[in-house]
């Protein structure tokens, strides 16, 4: 399988008061098409920043990130975006669905970048929600899911645009023992049956056991 | 692409009282000002409306109205033989002489005093100008100490109803008559005979006379010729220009006051715009960061929020607007200040004000909503999807 995330010399310093504060030293990684990858390590250690970076919504101080062919630590504020977009299917800790859209928006919200037309779209976001299980949640708002639900529709917001990362931010990190296992089962069945690459972040061992491959984070160094 | 209307609508909604309060700030700014347009508007259409295109109106050179102005003998024998008259039907010159002077009588309601304009005209008047309806009773005879009122006067003035009595000029005139012109400001007259008026009146002489031309396009070149000779110290105006030349000032004073007074109170509906705008973009920093992680471009992000805020400026507009059209209602009572007679008319909303108060609206919107707008096109995905 070729490497579809490629990263090397990647450091990552934040500055406070003319103070750097260095939060990632010197990482490689290559991550390969088709992989479930876990990220793991202590809080503080660097997992959402190097995700961030992945994904496009951070960049580094020194070193490479590619995806596929393109080097996105070279991209423009506003390409970057048309990148994400096309490229990246983002799960948050705390879903990040719109409280005033209901299912079936949250999930067209993405598509509204494609050119796809209004029937296309319907058909696309019909399918993400039956892939999740919530095909009779269509026009439930936010506030009238449980938090698990919450996090499927946003599972099928990440996966409605065919992108080519998955990239998920502790995506069990807010829920009960029984949604945070529906939620991971959900996102290895994505990778087992739908071939999507998907790295995801996550301090919880038990979510972890889920991935294909693991790779600890610690004090801003990749074991 | 645009972040989708729906949201920008429903994420208003969801902050009921908030966009309630900002909305009715601008609603009644909007108020303040659609009626102070419609007030001077209203105005001028009365003065405008009493005069028309085809007439000519002579006065005192350098007297800006009839009021302050007289027609010598020799002036008045050269224009009553102007080739340039329209001939009516039965072949008679279009031409009158009137004179006008203020009386002041009590009102109805308050039975304090006001000024009314009193008209002496000719026969020929009746068909001169324009549009002249009695509505009940009928027109005085020449020759006798009768009058016609208009209706404004007659609901108004003590003594000015049908079959009452007006003393001025030391006579006592019956009221037979009342008329309507179409809303002009000649309802606000009192019509009779100006061979009787005159010297109730104490004039020796007209105090303008109007006429009828054959060729309203020859206008300037009637003018001229008038205007050549060295003893015709008049001025020659279309009649309509007369009365547009007399509203002017007084609804451009209404009109600037009134804006001076919009802007002013535009500032604080602005404020309490840019106010909520902030407070919903700070209370919205993860949706928009979330937004942006999708794909959404800044400038999509900046135009989503103008928009929100431009809703909430054209929804207080139309409250505005639409509290404000029901002034065309009432009525009002004014001093026409160029003649100082008492001037009855009412507020006018035309296309144009409303085009003029949506697009004061929509810049309400526009520099309320502007600046909350860059700064949540700005924000920092990453420290906004971090806060908690
Ligand atoms: N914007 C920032 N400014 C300064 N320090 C930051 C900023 N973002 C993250 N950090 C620091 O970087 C380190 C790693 O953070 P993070 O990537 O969120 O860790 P993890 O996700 O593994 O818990 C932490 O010490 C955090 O305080
Ligand atoms: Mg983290």
């Amino acid at each position: 399988m070729p490497a579809i995330v490629k990263i090397s010399n990647l450091s990552k310093s934040y500055r406070r008061d003319s103070i750097r504060i260095p939060v990632l030293e010197n990482i490689n990684l290559e991550v390969e098409a088709g992989d479930f990858l876990a990220l793991m390590g202590p809080s503080g250690s660097g997992k959402t920043t190097l995700l961030n970076m992945i994904g496009g919504i951070d960049k580094p101080s020194a070193g490479d990130v590619f995806v596929g062919d393109v080097p996105i630590h070279r991209l423009s504020d506003a390409a970057l975006a048309t990148w994400r977009a096309r490229h990246v299917g983002f799960v948050f800790q705390f879903y990040n669905l719109m409280p005033v859209l209901t299912a079936f928006e949250n999930v067209e919200l993405p598509l509204l970048l494609t050119r796809l037309s209004k029937t296309e779209r319907r058909k696309h976001v019909e399918l993400a929600l039956s892939i999740v299980g919530l095909q009779d949640r269509i026009n439930h708002y936010p506030r009238q899911l449980s938090g698990g639900q919450e996090q499927r529709v946003a599972i099928a917001r990440a996966l409605v645009t065919d992108p080519t990362l998955i990239l998920a931010d502790e995506p069990t990190g807010d829920l009960d023992k029984n949604s945070a296992e529906e939620v991971m089962t959900l996102l290895s069945q994505l990778n087992s049956q739908h071939g999507k690459t998907i790295i995801v972040v996550t301090h919880d061992p038990r979510a972890a056991d889920k991935a294909r491959s693991h790779r600890n984070l610690d004090k801003g160094e990749l074991a | 692409m645009a972040i989708p209307l729906k949201y920008s609508i429903r994420s208003l909604l969801a902050r009921r009282m908030t966009m309630i309060l900002t909305v009715f700030g601008i609603t009644l700014v909007v108020f303040v000002f659609t009626a102070v347009l419609m007030l001077a508007t209203g105005l001028q259409k009365t003065l405008v409306g009493s005069g028309i295109d085809e007439n000519a109106i002579v006065i005192r050179e350098s007297s800006n109205t009839e009021i302050q102005s007289f027609i010598t003998r020799y002036q008045a024998g050269v224009i009553q033989t102007l080739p340039d008259i329209a001939l009516n039907a039965d072949g008679q010159s279009m031409v009158t002489g009137e004179v006008v002077a203020l009386i002041s009588k009590n009102r109805r309601d308050n039975s304090r005093p006001g000024n009314i304009m009193v008209r002496g005209i000719q026969p020929m008047s009746l068909s001169v100008h324009k549009d002249i309806n009695l509505t009940s009773g009928r027109i005085f005879e020449f020759g006798q100490t009768e009058i016609i009122v208009g209706k404004r006067i007659a609901e108004r003035f003590q003594g000015c109803g049908l079959g009452e009595t007006v003393t001025f000029g030391m006579t006592d005139w019956k009221v037979v008559g009342i008329f309507e012109t179409g809303g002009s400001s000649f309802e606000s007259e009192i019509w009779g005979d100006v061979e009787q008026f005159l010297p109730a009146l104490g004039r020796p002489v007209f105090s303008s006379m109007t006429f009828r031309l054959k060729d309203p396009a020859q206008f300037s070149q009637v003018r001229d010729r008038v205007k050549s000779d060295p003893r015709m110290t008049v001025d020659l105006k279309r009649e309509k220009q007369y009365y547009d030349d007399q509203s002017r000032q007084t609804a451009t004073f209404i009109r600037v006051l009134g804006i001076v007074i919009s802007v002013v109170f535009s500032l604080g509906a602005i404020i309490g715009a840019m106010i909520t705008m902030y407070a919903a973009v700070a209370n919205r920093t993860r949706e928009i960061a979330t937004m942006r992680a999708l794909g959404f471009q800044r400038p999509s992000i900046l135009l989503g929020f103008l928009t929100e805020s431009i809703v909430i400026s054209l929804v207080g507009g139309a409250l505005g607007l639409l509290a404000a059209s029901s002034l065309q209602l009432l009525r009002v009572s004014t001093i026409n200040w160029d003649t100082f007679s008492d001037l009855t008319f009412d507020f006018a909303l035309t296309p144009n004000i409303v085009v003029t108060v949506i697009i004061f609206s929509l810049i309400m919107g526009l520099l309320g909503g502007f600046l909350p707008a860059v700064r949540a096109s700005r924000i920092k995905i990453i420290e906004a999807l971090r806060a908690e």
